[in-house]
Formats: C-alpha cells, structure tokens, sequence
C-alpha cells in the first residue's frame, strides 16, 4: 500500500489562478472547510500573464454600454454556439465582480472624474475594459490572493493533483502528490472545483507556461465528466517571434486598443483587406476613423486591427504565406507611429504600456516606442472544457464543479479578449457558491483505497524504468511539434488523420517514459505524469476538429473553409467510453429565450 | 571584449546541485542562440542532461516572479537574463537564493514569505463614495500605489537585505517585500487601518538601514527605500516619536495609533 497524507476539506478547489482563488473565497463565504491546491506557489498561476484587462459593461466611459451590448458582443464573439445562459450572467454580472474587486484592495486606472477607466479592445463595442496599465491580471491575482489568505483557507502550494476520487457516481475527493518531497497526498471533499486552466502546452508555439497541461479537462474526462467545444482554440495573434527563445509570449491587444497598427512588409494595413460581413457596420472605412475610435471619438468605429483574434490571427497567416511577412515570419505591429499624432508620444506608450516597453526592450533590445514590434500568431486559450451548468458550475458528475478556462460554454467558437478575467471571477464565484451549498447537503464518503493504490503505482512507474526509458522532455516537444503542424491555425482532415495516428504512438511512448533521480523536486517527474493530460486533450482537440466540418470561429479549415449553419445548432462532446476510448457526440444548443434573441436582434 | 552569445555556440554553466544537507556547483556545457536567456540555458540542461534539475518557473516573461536565482553572484530573473549580457567565456555560476533554506538545486523554501505577510492587516476600505458601491479616486493617487503593486514577488529584495540574508532575522523582521505590500497598504486613499505602531514594534521596521540593496535588485524597478520604506519610516517617526505631534493629536482627539 502506497504511503499518503490524507486532507479533509467540504470543498477542494484544484487551481489558485482567479478562478480558483474566486471559487475558495465564496466557498469559504458560504461556511464550508476549503483547501485550495495551486500546482505553483500561490500567485503565480497564469492569470498574472492576463496583460489588458477585465471585460465588465460598467459605463464608465461610454454611458451607451450595458449588458445586453456586452452580451450580444459575447454571442457574435463565439459565433453563436456559446451557452447563452453563461453569457448572459457573465454580462450581467462582471460589473458586480469588479467593484467588488475594488472593495479588496484592487487599483484601477482613473477616468478623469475618478470611476475605474476602461479602454477598447477587440470585439467589444464600446471601451469596456478596467484595467491597470497592461498588468491587469497582476492586479487581479493578488488582490484575490491577498484576500484569501486572511479567509481560512487552506493551502497546498506546489501540489499536483494526478486523479479525482469517486465513490459510486460521485466525486468524492482527489489524489495528488507535492512537489517538495515529492509525497503523496490524498484529500477527502464532498465537493471538488475544478480551476486548472488551460491546455497550451500541447503545442510548440503557446503564451502558457509549463502548468497549462490540461490536468482539469483530463481529470474530468478520467472521471466521467463531458467536455464540450474542444475543437476551438485561441490562436492569440500577436505572440512575440523574435529572437527564437521568447517565441509564443504574448503581446496584449491593448497595443492595438491603444492605437496599434499590424503591417505587411510592403507596408500595408492588411486588415483593412478582410473585413467579415457581421463585422461590416461596425468597422472603420478609413485609417483617420480607426483612429479617431482609439482616441475616444464615439461616432467613429473601431479599426479593423480590433476585429476577433481568430480572425486577426488568420488574416496574419495570410500575409505570411504569401510572402508579405516580417523578415523572422510574422508581421509588424506598429505603436511608435503614434508619436506622429499625440503629443509626449514615447511618454505614453511606456505609461499605457510598461511591461510590453520592458518586455521588447530586455528580451528583443527593440524600443516598442522607436521601432515597429514583429509579431505572429500564439496558442492562447481553449474555449473548450468541462460541460457545466450555466447557474451552478456542476458538471454531470455530482460534485464536481469547474470554472474558469478548464470549464467551457461562455466562449463558443471563440473568445473576446478581457473576456477571460470576468469570465474567471463570474463563474469562480458561481461554482465556489454552489460548491459549498452542495457540499453541505451530502455526508462525506471514503474514496476507494483500490483506486488509490493504481493511481499511485502508476505515478512512481517512470521511476522504475530509469533513465533507460524514453526521456519526458522528448515526447512532449515531439507532441507539441505534432499538434502545432498537424492539428493548428488552419487544419485539414488529412492532417488531422495523420496526427490521430501520431496520438497512438505518441501515447505508446509515453508508457516507456523513465525518469532518474528520487521524488523530491524532480521536473522530470513531473514532466512524465503531465504526459497523458497532454495526449487526452489532444486526442480530445483533434477528434473534434475532425468532426465540424465548417469553419468558425479558433477552428479553420481549408477543406470547410465556410461557416455551415446547420452546425450552428449543436456542440461537439466528448467523453470517456465504456471501453476507456474517446467518443464524440453532439449536444444540441437549447432554444434561446425569445427576449435573448431580441437583444442580438437589435444590437446586429 | 568577452564573446556574446550571437557569436558562441555552446557555452558553460556552473550550476549548484544538491539540497540542504550537501552540495556542489556541477558543470554543465549546452548549446546557445541569439536571444537566449538564462532559464533556456537550465531547460537546455534539464531537458537533455539532467531531467531531475530543480528549478521554479511560469511565466518566462517577468511576471511572475518563479525563477529568482544568483546568476554569477547576482540576484536575477532567470528569465529576464540575457546571455549576452554575461561573459560567456568562462563558467555561468547559478545558485539558488542563499537568504533562503534550499530545498533542492535552484529552489528555495521561500514559505516564510507567504506567512509573514498574513501578519500584516488586510486591506480595509472608507464606506463607498457613492450610493452604488463605488470610490473615486484621482488617477496621481492611484499611481502612487500602482508603483508598489507591481511586484511580482520574486523575492530577490529579501535575498540581498543584510538583516534577512546575513542576520537571520527572519522573526523580527519581514523585509523590504512586506515592507512595499504595507506601504500600497497605507497609501491607499481608500484604506482606514493603520500599521504604524505594528510596523515598528512586530514588523521590525527600524532594522531597515536603508542600504538600498533591495532597490537595487527589483526587476520591477519599484524604488523601495525611498517610495515605501522610508515614507514608512517617517510616519513611525510622526507618529510615534514626535511630542509636538502627540500632543496635537491628543487635543484633537486624533486616530489612535
């Protein structure tokens, strides 16, 4: 029998990013016992890399926003496959959740009369992101965190969770091991939220850093749960390319909210090229109009720079491929021109934009306020994740919740960007509120000990093979090489048939992976035990995008490179068989209310 | 002048080994590129010499503030290292931050930090400015704070202050870091606590010598001694020393402190 710690919480939250940090804050709330599990220290997860800001329709500076606007926004955003019923309480809600966040200790940029600012940002109709210079998620995990720490909680920093425990149909607690000492730690709850955010590591080129290993998709696959929108994928369009080592880390949209401009290398706004029909009326026909909308004007529309990311993204690849790139293969994103319309030009690029300023000028030795930056796309988001209710978080596995980027269902076939942080703090409240209601009508229940024995033999099994196994680090690039040629920005069946077969093998290899050294502190290890959340996810994106054979919104391919509108009804899902392989399904989208269609109606 | 990166193509690293009861600096040569800094020198290493090489990091971007080591003696970010900043025509020395106890390799036990700031009183705003909730607030204000809430909590002021480092003094004291944490505390408009008393009698704040070490290592560039401590130090003075002013505060019937 393997040796464990055992914990007791009423509620475990897996995940310290602000949706887990919102979910153990309103758990706690509720009069529960909470432990919280971050798999780094607590405070770095990677919401502290969220650059532009929180999405909340405020009216702070636009008094024509409200959240019906912001709705509708969301719904066109993710192309109309979204749960409208989260959109709905997202937009609703956000506003709430931010003013609470001032209340914390949070500090806003200022409007001129004082109210917390907002600027403009990608598919948003109005300036409707709070925001504090472009280090907004820093803001908002340490306030979260700074909070948590005087509410009770309990906190397992460094710990990695490996499966969720059940007993009968419902979660009943969680197994992992920490870091440290490499122990193995078992904790007994009545409800688990899952917050582990996202997926990035599947492929080569990504904004995330080594966590986003899909352990919350995988471990609600593992233990029943359906995921849902697994085939879209937020290619971010403006990752750092140059030099090789910074390739994927992100360039916030805010340098376009500001006034930004992408360019070929014959110098041409190419943006302006490729406008999408929905979008039409509410673009700028001209330079001097784009313009005038980052600077405030409210009769101009916005620039085409500030259209959808999935779209930007492509327009990008485009460029590229037909030899209109940057000289490292990317296009050029332009701030420095601004210096030619405002006054002080340099001044306030470095105030709105600090840490891109230090992050171009110690890790490229460019000057984002002389130069034009080279940037291209990056993998930045999953919309897809753990099927929830809207209200409550749940997922159909009784007892386990999710929130944040590892849930799925606000987003649709695509994200707007400040849309991630309310999302976070709207629903990391919702499943932490539910989490602990729930926890409180059931009795506790023991996990089954045969359960954990297997998953702790498995977990020490790359120490058994050694060094002489095939090392961690080489089949993960090898899956990240994979996923990023086969299973990317543009994808075909062909391909996506090849890289199913890459899966196969790739998931051999992973089984003859062996480590040297002992448990404590040992990223190897740790590397090893990530390695088949990575292949489930994978096979989870790649079997889907296989299955919509249309094009919308982070899913593109040039076999289906329209939108289909009889895939406009349903939802890819997936789950795990009876016979342990990956099914697809569909789910149909429910009727939205008549006033919900009323809202998007009018605001076309 | 020394070879930069551009033109190496491999290059050495001396890096510490071990945990708290033994260890040595081991060798280790990889290849660089243009642009490399040095975590992609340890992932370099970890990846296809040593996969069991403790070390913390997120984000590689500087926000996050995981990856603190003393690279050649230095406190730094790994990630924010350029190599062709170092001389890389003789050994690249990385070590862990001495000021705390190693757990392995390149990572430190920096949990002291997690609870020495639980000890300093949360965030307690004024009642809302206005009937829904909200506070004004004039932009100069905000960023006053914003200097201090821009640290990542790396840690590396903690690293290099003498009373932490050398002293030891880890009970009495809770350094520069939680020292910038009160000051965005107390120079919060919005905020009605006041730590005075306790920053002096259990925070330690007259251990402060105002050396500036920690302002020299923040990768932030926060100006801690003069933005945070100092300004600390004098409303400890104020408050607490000056007669005139107690006397003031006693006709007035003053906060406190």
């Amino acid at each position: 029998m393997p040796e464990y710690q055992t914990h007791e919480h009423d509620v475990l939250v897996v995940g310290a990013g602000g949706a887990g940090l919102r979910a153990a804050i309103e758990a706690a709330a509720g009069g529960v016992s909470v432990g919280l599990v971050c798999k780094s220290l607590l405070g770095k997860a990677h919401t502290v890399m969220a650059e532009g800001g929180i999405a909340a329709a405020l009216a702070n500076v636009d008094d024509r926003d409200t959240w019906k606007v912001h709705f509708s926004d969301t719904m066109r955003g993710g192309q109309y496959v979204n749960n409208w019923r989260m959109a709905e309480l997202h937009a609703k809600e956000s506003p709430d959740r931010v003013r609470e966040l001032e209340a914390w200790g949070a500090m806003f940029d200022r409007t001129k009369d004082g109210k917390i600012l907002q600027r403009n940002f990608g598919g948003h109709r109005y300036p409707r992101l709070a925001h504090v210079g472009d280090r907004t998620g820093l803001e908002l995990i340490r306030t979260l965190q700074d909070h948590v720490i005087h509410q009770g909680v309990d906190v397992h920093m460094e710990c990695t969770i490996l499966s969720l425990l059940k007993d009968g149909d419902r979660v009943v607690g969680a197994f992992g091991y920490e870091r440290e000492r490499g122990r193995f730690k078992v904790f007994k709850a009545k409800a688990v939220v899952l917050a582990t955010g996202g997926i990035g590591r599947a492929y080569k080129i990504t904004s995330n850093s080594w966590e986003y290993t899909g352990d919350g998709h995988t471990l609600a696959y593992d233990a029943g749960a359906d995921l849902i929108d697994m085939e879209f994928v937020q290619f971010h369009p403006t990752g750092m390319i140059w030099p090789p080592s910074v390739r994927g880390i992100l360039v916030t949209e805010a340098v376009r909210g500001e006034g930004g401009v992408l360019k070929n290398s014959e110098g041409r706004r190419f943006m302006f090229d490729d406008i999408p029909e929905n979008y039409r009326a509410q673009t700028a026909d001209t330079e001097e109009e784009g313009w005038r909308y980052t600077q405030g004007d409210k009769a101009a529309r916005r620039p085409p720079e500030l259209l959808t990311r999935d779209h930007v993204s492509r327009c990008i690849m485009r460029e590229v491929k037909a030899g209109r790139g940057s000289p490292h293969g990317g296009v050029f994103l332009d701030i420095a021109w601004i210096k030619s319309r405002i006054a002080n030009g340099a001044e306030h690029i470095k105030k709105k934009l600090p840490s891109m300023y230090h992050q171009f000028k110690q890790l490229a030795d460019l000057d984002i306020t002389e130069e034009p930056m080279e940037v291209g796309p990056t993998t930045h988001y999953i919309m897809g994740g753990v099927r929830v209710d809207a209200d409550t978080q749940m997922s159909n596995v009784p007892g386990l919740f999710a929130a944040g980027e590892c849930a799925a269902g606000i987003n649709g076939a695509n994200r707007l960007g400040g849309n991630s942080l309310s999302d976070i703090i709207v629903f990391g409240k919702r499943a932490g509120e539910f989490a602990a209601a729930y926890a409180k009508t059931v009795r506790r229940a023991d996990p089954n000990p045969q359960q954990i024995e297997i998953v702790a033999h498995r977990a020490l099994e790359p120490f058994e093979r050694g060094t002489a196994g095939e090392g961690p680090y080489q089949v993960q690039d090898a899956l990240q090489a994979m996923m990023q040629d086969l299973v990317g920005i543009v994808r075909n069946e062909p391909e996506m048939r090849q890289a199913l077969d890459g899966l196969q093998a790739l998931r051999a290899r992973a089984g003859r992976v062996g480590v040297g050294g002992h448990r404590e502190y040992n990223p190897g290890w740790h590397a090893a035990l990530d390695l088949p959340n990575l292949l489930t996810v994978s096979e989870a994106i790649t079997r889907c995008a296989i299955e919509r054979k249309e094009s919308r919104g982070g899913h593109f391919r040039d076999d289906y490179p329209d939108k289909e509108k009889s895939y406009a009804t349903f939802n890819f899902i997936v789950r795990k068989g009876g016979d342990g392989a990956m099914e697809v399904a569909r789910a149909a989208i429910p009727e939205m209310p008549a006033e919900l269609k009323q809202i998007i109606e009018e605001m076309k | 002048m020394a070879p930069s990166a551009t033109s190496a193509t491999s290059a050495t690293f001396r890096v510490w080994r071990g945990d708290a009861e033994r260890g040595e600096f081991r060798d280790y040569t990889t290849d660089v590129s243009e642009g490399m800094v040095v975590l992609d020198a340890v992932h370099s290493i970890q990846a296809g010499q040593a996969n069991d090489l403790a070390v913390r990091w997120n984000c590689k971007a500087g926000k996050c503030g995981s990856c603190s080591a003393e690279v050649n003696g230095n406190p730094r970010l790994m990630c924010m290292t350029r190599l062709n900043q170092l001389d890389l025509s003789k050994p690249v020395t990385i070590e862990p931050m001495r000021a705390f106890p190693l757990i392995r390799d390149l990572v430190t036990d920096v949990s002291w930090n997690f609870q020495a700031k639980q000890g300093i009183r949360k965030f307690k705003p004024r009642p809302a400015d206005s009937p829904d909730g909200t506070w004004r607030m004039a932009q100069v204000d905000v960023e006053r704070v914003q200097e201090f809430r821009k640290c990542i909590e790396c840690f590396l002021c903690q690293d290099v202050c003498h009373v932490l480092r050398d002293h030891q003094m880890f009970d009495a004291f809770v350094g520069p870091r939680h020292l910038v944490y009160a000051a965005a505390l107390e120079m919060n408009p919005l905020d009605t606590h006041n730590r005075t008393r306790a920053l002096k009698q259990d925070r330690g704040i007259g251990y402060c010598n105002i050396t500036k070490c920690c302002t020299k290592v923040c990768p932030e560039g926060i100006t801690i001694t003069d933005n945070a401590i100092i300004p600390l130090k004098e409303r400890v003075i104020d408050q607490l020393y000056d007669p005139i002013a107690k006397v003031f505060r006693a006709l007035r019937g003053g906060r406190h402190v």
